[in-house]
């Protein structure tokens, strides 16, 4: 047992803990890796560090997690870029353990480290390192190395090259499905760094037979590999290898084949440009918005307005408008819920006619539907529509509909309608509001659920400052100060939030003369609760008014209340006094 | 593998000879007399694909593991056998190799329920990095569970001296004590304070390691639980090797194994109102192969096979195997005695077994008009059936098991007995064994003279359950329905067969 000097003691107890029977302390010394790498010294951390790291590769699944994540950066504490191959050991071991997070992780890491090693360097320890991998005994190792190719490639010289591409063929054919779903999952990668000839003579055939695969979950993440494959090929290459392949995809017997392919559709449309788009994708896009399976369905409808960007406005109200039709009394609500929150966006790609003609009949019946989150859907979008076709068409149909919603007998829809309140009313304008809205925002104020009253006094702030305080002054402030005199105190509670929402927004002027009378009074309430809630809206006003106003009333009505015999009233009363002269002081 | 080779080669063309079974190993014998723990009692048995390892799960919530000891691998081994010079006699040798407590007894203090710690079923994954992995379940909860060797650690040469350090100060000793923290909070020690020399210091050194034995370490790697309402009746694996399903008596879950977190409700046969309640389901397991089947067997006797592919949502199946029943046979017994208790895939995902309460079937899954094959398994009780009704060993909940080529069938039965059939064309092999270091016994003795009862002959005390469980048929033999034999497995390559009789593990080779 060695003498260890005093500063180095926490060091020396950090290296003892990389083996303390609590993995607590464990983790804790990997997390602090590099701080023992640098007591050691470089030298010492290649020759017994890495070693001992890599010796200790049956820790648990939490401790090997954190050591292959400092490992990826630990190239500064070896001696720099030349000794970055001590680093492969511990990783390759990492690679190959159960737990899948280690293993990404180790990869990762491996990723990072072999990204700044030296040529020389990859083809004479990471490209041997990555076969041994692929050979691996266990599928983990195996699973490991698919993920690794794209970083050995470009160093490798040609025959090495070469025998890469045929091990990762062997492992797109593996017999374990884990690893044709790793080698499907990096084909892209990899496919980046190969040239392009043999691009088309080798991947492809991989690619082609990760298409057949018998197991659902590979096929599925070769639809991935579509786009990132097309991107990489000609155009008329694409057209060729990859389009036949969307096209079968799109038909695929498994729903979640297919289900991938509506997902991904997007970006499977930019992978092989407009032009096919517009003569093959269309055909397989309207197939999949007349899915069997719903799920199909509500990924194909959530990607309507992007997929029809790319179209013509004539294709669109050709092939894809009838589909939309169908959609908007399609059987399955989560299918009209996806298609009403995207549905907005087609409006500016039909162009005004085809939009007042087609898909206004679709919005009105979206937002009659009988399942509320259909219609909260379209309500949040209005304000696309209004660009293109003017509320007024809307309006009849929309009044209802917001009335049911904000009545609806579950709160969170109800919240749900508050919060696009603001947006309907600058959409819809001064004079419909104050018709038709107005007093539903005062009966929220009045709702049974605190949330409700709580976003509809916040919903009465955002419209004063939508509208200015004029306004609010005139159709707000009377109706909502009115309702201080209900009877029940957790709705005049709920005023007095309103009023200290509303001071900011209204100014000085109206404060003084309209809420400050308003709180003043309500400080006589018999409810204590009411009365602290006064001695905190005053204290929120104080800022907002005249220091006058100030001495004048707020500062008496708090003295009193710093009396009341009700101890949060004088504690409130008391922190709202000291916060006013702390303003005094500053001021003077 | 070896030695399956050499028995399909001298199997004769025209169809197998019938099995001569013999005893191979006993894991779990009682002694005369010895009372039987509740606990002790074996609850699920599974081979692993290799059939290289073997689980028993217990009602004490105990997973057992053992290892086959026989194979090539192990070089000593084969050595010795290649001097003894008699190969052909070689059969799967297990030995015990752990074990551990999987499941405890719960209460769900929310629905005032006792959580049993039984464990209903062991399932093996894919193992990886020399790490076992297997499924097992409860009532409610799966867990997934990884066996591994693990060195046994015996750290020497700190840089502290521990019991020094601990004399100076107790709370010393650890980074996360008071003080030391001292220094890390105050900065760091590591960058501020003073600077690291280039070449480190020398007196620092890394804890060495010395002690290399190593010892076998069952880690809970995933808990699957609160997805059942009711009693969990399955788990199997999907042959993609990421996603299992777990069925209970109402509904199937999908879940991957790499999440916990949330499953998939993919089959669901609760009716609106439970009085509509017709049938619930016994067992669930995926096609070997097609990753995108799975069959589920009901207590109305029909096996349904569901297409993952066409829905989400399987609540239809793609093929239904129902035996019509004979006009005229319907009596009170018919529905429970049709209920299925347990449903297996062959190996070549063509065929598929079924167990009801009198029968084995065989079922070809191109042809869903009725069974390819009709097994009687203990026709003579067919008589009993109100008496079987009353003490509930009607309900008894009997497994089955097709050996790996396919060619024979298994099923256990009362009193100990299990039964082997052989299934290829004009086979006329029905075997009756009796789990005991003699299973041939039986087969010699049931056509001709009466028996005593078993029970009393393996001096069995029997846990007091009416005083009636063992009752004289019309022969004069006696049934003892206590002990009845309901788990039983076949290696996945090899004629051997594993099978619980209560607390005993038999083996049997042939």
């Amino acid at each position: 047992m060695a003498m260890i000097d005093e500063p180095l003691y926490p060091i020396a107890v950090l290296i003892d803990e990389l083996k303390n029977e609590d993995i607590q302390l464990r983790l804790n010394s990997i997390r602090k890796l590099s701080t023992i790498a640098r007591a050691l010294g470089e030298e010492r951390t290649r020759k017994e560090l890495i070693p001992f790291l890599s010796e200790n590769n049956d820790d648990d699944d939490e401790v090997l997690l954190a050591m292959a994540e400092e490992l990826g950066v630990f190239i500064p504490y070896v001696g720099g870029v030349e000794y970055a191959n001590v680093l492969l050991p511990p990783l390759e071991t990492l690679c190959i353990v159960e737990e899948t997070c280690v293993r990404d992780k180790a990869v990762e890491s491996l990723c990072r480290v072999g990204a700044q090693m030296r040529e020389q360097d990859l083809v004479e320890f990471f490209i041997p390192m990555l076969k041994r991998l692929a050979a691996g005994e266990w599928f983990t190792a195996r699973v490991s190395s698919c993920g690794l190719f794209h970083i050995a490639y470009p160093s490798a010289p040609e025959a090495l090259k070469t025998e890469l591409r045929t091990i990762y063929s062997q492992l797109c054919q593996d017999d374990m499905p884990m690893v044709r779903r790793s080698a499907a999952t990096n084909l892209g990668k990899f496919a980046a760094t190969i040239e392009a000839p043999h691009l088309k003579v080798d991947i492809m055939p991989m690619f082609n037979d990760l298409t057949q695969d018998d197991q659902d979950s590979v096929r599925l993440l070769a639809v991935e590999g579509c786009a990132a494959l097309g991107k990489l090929l000609e155009p008329q290459d694409c057209a060729a290898h990859i389009l036949p392949v969307i096209v079968s995809f799109s038909q695929d017997k498994s729903w979640r084949v297919r289900y991938m392919v509506a997902n991904q559709l997007y970006e499977l449309c930019e992978a092989v440009g407009p032009e096919p788009t517009r003569s093959d994708l269309v055909p397989a896009y309207v197939r999949l918005l007349r899915d069997n399976e719903a799920e199909v369905r509500i990924a194909a409808a959530g990607k309507v307005t992007k997929f029809c960007r790319i179209l013509n406005s004539e294709l669109a109200i050709q092939n894809i408008l009838p589909c939309v039709k169908e959609l908007s009394t399609d059987s399955s609500q989560h299918v009209r819920s996806a298609l009403a929150s995207v549905i907005m966006g087609m409006a500016p790609i039909l162009g005004k006619d085809a939009t007042i003609e087609q898909l206004l009949p679709i919005f009105l019946s979206l937002l009659k539907d009988e399942f509320p989150d259909v219609r909260l859907n379209i309500i949040s979008k209005l304000d696309q529509v209004n660009q293109v076709i003017g509320i007024d068409l809307l309006s009849q149909s929309l009044l209802p509909a917001i009335v049911e919603l904000a009545e609806d007998r579950h709160w969170r829809v109800r919240l749900a309608i508050i919060e696009y309140i603001p947006l309907l009313a600058s959409q819809l304008g001064v004079g419909f509001f104050d018709d038709k809205l107005g007093a539903l925002c005062m009966q929220w104020l009045k709702d049974k659920v605190y949330s409700i009253r709580d976003a509809a006094a916040n919903n009465v702030k955002r419209l004063a400052e939508e509208f200015g305080p004029e306004w609010a002054l005139q159709h707000i402030v009377p109706q909502v100060l009115d309702m201080i005199n209900n009877p029940h105190y957790l709705y005049r509670m709920t005023i007095l939030q309103a009023i200290s929402l509303l001071a900011p927004v209204m100014g000085a002027e109206i404060t003084c003369s309209n809420l400050l009378p308003v709180v003043i009074n309500a400080s006589k309430d018999r409810v204590p609760n009411i009365k602290f809630n006064v001695a905190k809206v005053l204290q929120s006003l104080i800022p907002i008014v005249d220091q006058s106003v100030v001495e004048k009333s707020i500062r008496p009505c708090l003295v009193e209340l710093s009396e009341d015999p009700d101890v949060d009233v004088r504690f409130f009363a008391t922190q709202a006094l000291q916060s006013s002269d702390q303003l005094t002081m500053m001021s003077s | 593998m070896n030695n399956g080779g050499v028995d399909a080669a001298v199997a004769p063309v025209g169809g197998p000879q019938p099995l001569e079974w013999k005893f191979s190993q006993v894991f779990g014998e009682r002694t005369a007399g010895e009372e039987i723990q509740e606990v002790d009692i074996i609850s699920a048995i599974e081979f692993n694909r290799t059939g290289d390892h073997l689980a028993t799960g217990d009602r004490g919530g105990r997973v057992v593991l053992f290892e086959r000891t026989d194979t090539r691998d192990h070089v000593g081994h084969r050595r010795d056998l290649e001097k003894m010079d008699y190969p052909m006699n070689r059969h799967p040798v297990f030995r015990y190799k752990t074990e551990f407590q999987s499941h405890e007894p719960e209460f769900d203090y929310l629905k005032s329920l006792e959580i049993e710690e039984k464990i209903n079923k062991i399932r093996w994954c894919q193992s990886a990095n020399g790490a076992l992995s297997l499924l097992s379940t409860n009532d409610k909860t799966i867990k997934f569970w990884k066996v591994q060797e693990k060195k046994v650690k015996k750290v020497c040469s700190m840089n502290v001296d521990s019991t020094k350090a601990m004399g100076n100060s107790p709370i010393v000793g650890s980074s996360m004590s008071t003080s030391s923290r001292q220094y890390i909070a105050n900065g760091g020690c590591t960058s501020n304070d003073f600077s690291f020399p280039t070449g480190g210091f020398p007196s620092l050194h890394l804890p060495v390691v010395t002690s290399h034995e190593t010892n076998l370490m069952a880690r809970c790697r995933r808990i699957f639980g609160h997805a059942h309402d009711y009693h969990i009746n399955s788990i199997s694996n999907n042959s993609d090797g990421e996603t299992f399903i777990s069925a209970d008596d109402l509904r199937i879950n999908l879940w991957n194994l790499e999440t916990n977190s949330q499953s998939f409700n993919i089959i669901d046969v609760k009716p609106a109102n439970m009085e509509d309640l017709t049938e619930v389901i016994t067992s669930a397991e995926f096609h070997p192969t097609h990753c995108n089947m799975l069959a589920y067997s009901s207590s109305k006797g029909l096996v349904r096979l569901i297409d993952m592919r066409q829905s989400a949502l399987c609540d239809r199946h793609s093929k239904l195997f129902v035996e019509q029943e004979a006009p005229g046979s319907r009596s009170f017994f018919t529905d429970i005695i049709a209920s299925i208790s347990d449903i297996k895939f062959a190996k070549d995902g063509r065929h598929m077994l079924s167990r009801d309460y009198l029968t084995l079937k065989l079922w070809d899954m191109n042809m869903d008009s009725g069974p390819v094959k009709t097994f009687q398994v203990h026709e003579y009780l067919r008589p009993k059936l109100c008496d079987l009704y009353e003490n509930d060993s009607i309900f008894d909940k009997f497994e089955c098991c097709l050996s790996g080529d396919g060619l024979r069938v298994a099923t256990g039965s009362y009193s100990n007995l299990f039964r082997v059939f052989g299934c290829s064309e004009g086979s006329k092999e029905a075997t009756t064994l009796e789990a005991s270091k003699t299973p041939m016994r039986r087969q010699s003795l049931t056509s001709s003279r009466p028996l005593r009862s078993l029970g009393s002959s393996l001096g069995v005390v029997r846990r007091v359950k009416g005083a009636d469980t063992s009752a004289p048929d019309a022969n004069g033999n006696t049934f003892d329905f206590a002990t009845k034999l309901l788990h039983l497995a076949w290696h996945p390559t090899e004629n051997s067969l594993a099978c619980a009789a209560s607390n005993s593990l038999y083996m049997y080779y042939a």
